[in-house]
């Protein structure tokens, strides 16, 4: 990378992540003013969007090439009062905690005090949602059994097409009137609300536009008083495509850009959406532009590459908004999730990887930030060298791009009811899930701790860390017979928590659909102009809700473990194993041993703890999808959990698979960790005795040592084994290349780093198994390879 | 009818023992006793019970079972389990050891089966058995991992226990009848990467034909932790890796003599 960007990446990095309270004073202002009393909710809505992209500080980097902070300066993260507040406790939890801080001066403590929280406070969306969700719902959440996404962030989750680069926003409100002109107010009962939504989607077009042109003044201001005689030009031509885009369409690869930058300024502003937007098929969309630049000369490939890098950037400047409460625990990364996709179909089903697939893997390599986050689409069409160049990426250590299976994708997206067409366009986004790009509103509302179900049951109802009843009374385990019985007892728990979660969930979908309606986002995704409705009350084409099934190792083991050791093998009796538990295994170490040495695990392609799998995945699945929404669409499931593993293993005290009380969950798909001792074939296998097109989206890690990459042989048959695990329908793979440090972690905490595997020719071992002296002299050339 | 053997283990997602992605079966004895060896505890024939160091506890040793009966219904079926990944790759099953013709009969059902499904074989063999044996396995084996060590007979004798002349003839018996071999040559400092040892290799090759494919193992550390662990004496001492120039030095001289040379592990 050159000087500039270096030094642009370089700022970004050394930027402390701060809090901001420019946009929360703002918008207290505005709605302080009464003016929108005066509206519909919708339009007061976008004039509070107009209010706030008139009046925010304009921040222009020296030598960007790309404009446009979301707050005053890179990494000012703002608040979002209307949604939640923030405590003068949250404030110091985040300004004071050891990972993942917030600088929070006095000044913006005070503010927060004085101005902000009396406005909102019994305002803001988290309040009436508290009030709102009912005794049942607060208990189980309190418990730990389920988080809800939408208590202090907006159901954002989409990703945006193609169509800003074919449609500027003055394109866009033609569209809008003629809907508004088409509206029958004689025969159609929702015309007025229609009305109003799409003037408020109007509103923040304009809104948009004016954010735009800010800049360009400021640009031209800028190129005034520039001395340098490039930069200068550089500025002219900056200010110029600042009053083209995005009020017209985009017809350069430098306009393309910074048009996408100000749509994503304004969702990110408008809204706190979780899982934040992001550009999606990237490779696709700004290809036309880059092989035009190239043909009239008014681009190079090192310029396209620059601008990219400029891009990426911009990116790393937009922490995702600080949490509170629970959130804040389950949710603890700077990382917003943009998921850039690389590769996959074209809307016909060809080959879409091109040049510049390459070059953004390039970008990524080199970049190297934690923002955005990336990964490659692999069809089976994709050629092999697209999938290595990921691989060599991956190999270095830095944990990205993941690899998406896009025939799985499509083949998910289609059985949820999406045209080939619009699955094709789609990808993953967030984490892993699956998605209908520009077109879908994919939900995700909250992650489900599905361990904690089975730790109720085993207590007939009782949650054992607070003592009290919060689930139905199914039955005393000691008196099951069969284990059957015992799973019939796990799955009337399931149900009874899956139906307060739903439940809640119809009520909160309800408030932001009258409360916080977003015009800004119903802009973006089809058909909101069409259906006159906004994206937060069903107006895509497309809409889905998520519960995220979390510790689907856990439970799987532990359940395996009760059917074997209680009921098959009849080693331990089930009021002994529940003695055991209780008491955290303090006198059963011989017990404990037995659970977890000596009893089946999922992850070792073992029929009998993989079946308990396939139930546990059949109950999930069949209590949840097709469930309606409030949106005309349906409930979905999908198995990811962030960082939510942490967190759920903390609220649950021991289990009989032999975990100890308040450690980790497994994550993902993945077995529970250390679990797996049969190598990474075995691991695939298990994991694709889930019916993955089922899904929305599957999440699996493995783990490596470098030397299993080492040369190109390595890259090829780990391409193998991914293809393997993808023609068995597996949806994502995700590869930690285990660092010195990791192995350092092994070397003092073998118990959970059992599975690691050192390989060399004629020989391989597990890293727990050798001595230290030889773990010591792994961990130095591990060091000297990475 | 299922045979049955005596394996140390089996391994999957192979990926250094022949092409492809590959499940490796470790069978148990071998009748040479090399100085370097990776998987000293698969000397002997039978299921043995020997005393290790006890890694658990960190101090102190206890008793551990290596080996274990296996019938070729149990090996196929585990075979079996990744063959998405064999088709994907090019891979297949690899028979290692120990010297896996030392259970001929068990060893010769495995291939047959392996054949009736297609899948493709490897033998990973010290050369030291018996033309019989290699007769018998004519057909059934896709590729031979053939080791090969020292060319001075005396030398041998020193480092594996035995002879090399069998294993020569043996070499030669297999390329004579036509089947695939690449051979592997570990590169043990000062004693098999020695510029006399290469250079009489290279001579003796010359007079062969049929082998185009070398593999050169470089020296690694690791028998020396298995050593530990079984408490077996470590004769070779703590020798230091070769520098990778060395190993592309060695590399160059057979690259220079036409072959196909690959670099393992």
């Amino acid at each position: 990378m050159n000087d500039r960007i270096s030094q642009l990446r370089q700022q970004s990095l050394n930027a402390i992540p701060s809090v901001s309270l420019e946009r929360a004073e703002l918008l207290t202002e505005f709605y302080k003013s009464g003016e929108a009393d005066k509206v519909s909710v919708p339009v007061a809505r976008a004039r509070a969007f107009h209010y706030l992209l008139s009046r925010k500080t304009i921040c222009i980097n020296t030598g960007e090439l790309i404009v446009g902070e979301r707050g005053p300066e890179p990494k000012a993260t703002p608040t979002y009062p209307e949604i939640c507040t923030h405590s003068q406790k949250d404030f110091k939890i985040l300004n004071d905690r050891e990972k993942i801080p917030f600088r929070i001066d006095k000044k913006t403590a005070s503010i927060q005090n004085k101005t902000i929280n009396p406005f909102w406070q019994g305002r803001s969306i988290r309040d009436r949602i508290l009030n709102s969700v009912g005794e049942d719902w607060l208990k189980a959440y309190e418990a730990g059994v389920f988080t809800e996404f939408m208590e202090q962030r907006a159901p954002g989750h989409t990703v945006l097409d193609d169509k800003i680069y074919r449609k500027g926003i003055h394109d866009f409100q033609k569209e809008i009137e003629n809907q508004i002109d088409q509206l029958d107010y004689y025969n159609d009962p929702d015309a007025t609300n229609k009305h109003d939504e799409l003037r408020a989607i109007s509103i923040t077009g304009d809104a948009l536009i004016v954010f735009a042109e800010r800049h360009a003044e400021m640009l031209e201001s800028l190129a005034r008083a520039e001395k340098n005689g490039n930069r200068k030009k550089e500025l002219v031509k900056m200010a110029r495509i600042c009053r083209k885009v995005p009020a017209n369409k985009p017809d350069t690869f430098w306009e393309a850009l910074q048009y996408y930058w100000f749509v994503h300024l304004g969702v990110i502003t408008e809204l706190n959406t979780w899982d934040s937007f992001n550009p999606g098929r990237l490779d696709q969309h700004l290809l036309t532009f880059y092989r035009n630049d190239l043909k009239s000369g008014v681009l190079t490939e090192v310029d396209a590459r620059e601008l990219l890098q400029a891009f990426w950037i911009k990116f790393n400047n937009q922490p995702a908004p600080p949490k509170v409460g629970i959130t804040a625990k389950e949710s603890n990364t700077y990382t917003d999730f943009c998921l850039i996709n690389v590769g996959g179909v074209n809307e016909s089903g060809q080959d879409a990887v091109n040049e510049l697939s390459f070059i953004i893997l390039d970008i990524i390599e080199e970049m190297r930030l934690l923002q955005p986050s990336s990964m490659v689409q692999i069809s089976r069409r994709n050629p092999d060298n697209f999938l290595h160049r990921a691989l060599k990426i991956i190999r270095t250590g830095y944990g990205q791009p993941s690899v998406f299976n896009s025939d799985a994708i499509i083949q998910e997206l289609v059985r949820q009811g999406k045209s080939l067409q619009d699955a094709r366009n789609g990808g993953a986004s967030g984490c892993v899930e699956a998605g209908a790009f520009g077109k879908e509103s994919y939900v995700l509302t909250g992650y489900f701790n599905i361990p904690k179900i089975l730790e109720i049951t085993m207590y007939n109802g009782i949650d054992p860390e607070s003592g009290n009843l919060i689930g139905i009374q199914s039955g005393d385990v000691g008196s099951f017979k069969t284990f059957g019985d015992f799973l019939a007892a796990f799955h009337s728990q399931l149900k009874y928590f899956i139906d307060i979660k739903i439940k809640g969930n119809r009520i909160i979908e309800k408030l932001w659909s009258e409360l916080l309606p977003s015009p800004f986002m119903s802009l973006l995704i089809d058909d909101c102009i069409i259906n006159g409705k906004d994206y937060n009350a069903g107006g895509a084409r497309y809409n889905s809700s998520y519960i995220q099934g979390v510790g689907l190792g856990s439970v799987t083991d532990s359940l395996t473990s009760i059917k074997y050791n209680v009921y098959d093998k009849q080693h331990v009796s089930m009021k002994d194993l529940l003695k055991a538990l209780k008491t955290n295994f303090e006198k059963s170490g011989d017990l404990r041993k037995l659970l977890k040495d000596g009893t089946p695990k999922y992850g070792n392609d073992d029929d009998y703890a993989d079946d308990i799998l396939q139930d546990v995945f059949e109950m999930y699945f069949q209590t949840i999808d097709g469930r309606p929404n409030t949106k005309g669409g349906a409930y979905r499931v999908n198995l990811l959990p962030t960082t939510c593993h942490v967190y759920f293993g903390s609220v649950i005290g021991a289990l009989p698979d032999g975990r100890y009380a308040g450690v980790p969950l497994s994550e993902g798909i993945s077995p529970v960790q250390g679990a797996d001792r049969n190598g990474p074939t075995a691991v695939m296998n298990s994991a694709a005795k889930i019916d993955h097109l089922r899904t929305g989206g599957t999440l699996l890690n493995q783990k490596f040592t470098p030397q299993v990459l080492a040369r190109e042989e390595g890259i090829i048959k780990l391409g193998q084994l991914i293809r393997s695990y993808f023609k068995m329908d597996g949806h994502h793979i995700q590869f930690n290349v285990v660092t010195a440090e990791t192995l350092k972690k092994a070397q003092k905490n073998p118990e959970n780093y059992r599975d690691l595997i050192v390989r060399v020719a004629g020989y391989s071992d597990y890293f727990v198994d050798l001595t230290d002296d030889l773990q010591s002299e792994i961990i130095k050339r591990t060091e000297q390879l990475l | 009818m299922s045979e049955k053997g005596i394996i140390s283990d089996i391994k999957r997602y192979a990926i250094n023992d022949g092409p492809g992605i590959r499940t490796t079966v470790f069978f148990k004895g071998c009748p040479l006793n090399c100085w370097w060896c990776h998987n000293p505890e698969n000397r002997h024939c039978g299921v043995e019970h020997l005393e290790v160091e006890d890694r658990e506890k960190g101090t102190g040793t206890k008793m551990e079972i290596v080996g274990r009966e296996i019938s070729s219904d149990e090996v196929i079926s585990l075979i079996k389990k990744d063959r998405v990944y064999y088709d994907e790759s090019g891979g297949g099953v690899t028979f290692s050891g120990g010297e896996p013709t030392l259970q001929m009969r068990f060893l010769l059902d495995l291939l047959k089966r392996c054949r009736e499904l297609n899948i493709h074989t490897v033998v990973d063999t010290s050369g030291y058995t018996t033309m019989g044996n290699l007769n018998r396995m004519k057909d059934l084996v896709d590729l031979y991992l053939f080791d090969f060590k020292v060319m001075d007979i005396e030398k041998h004798k020193l480092y594996t226990g035995l002879s090399n002349t069998r294993i020569k003839e043996n070499l030669e018996y297999l390329l004579g009848i036509g089947n695939n071999v690449e051979l592997r040559l570990p590169l043990i400092p000062g004693i098999t990467d020695t510029n006399e040892n290469i250079t009489e290799i290279l001579e003796y090759l010359s007079t062969l034909s049929g082998i185009s494919d070398i593999c050169i193992l470089p020296y690694n550390i690791l028998h020396r932790d298995k050593l530990k662990r079984f408490l077996l004496e470590n004769k070779l001492g703590n020798l230091a890796v070769q520098e990778k120039s060395v190993i592309t030095d060695l590399q160059d001289r057979f690259l220079s003599k036409g072959y196909n040379v690959r670099i393992g592990g």
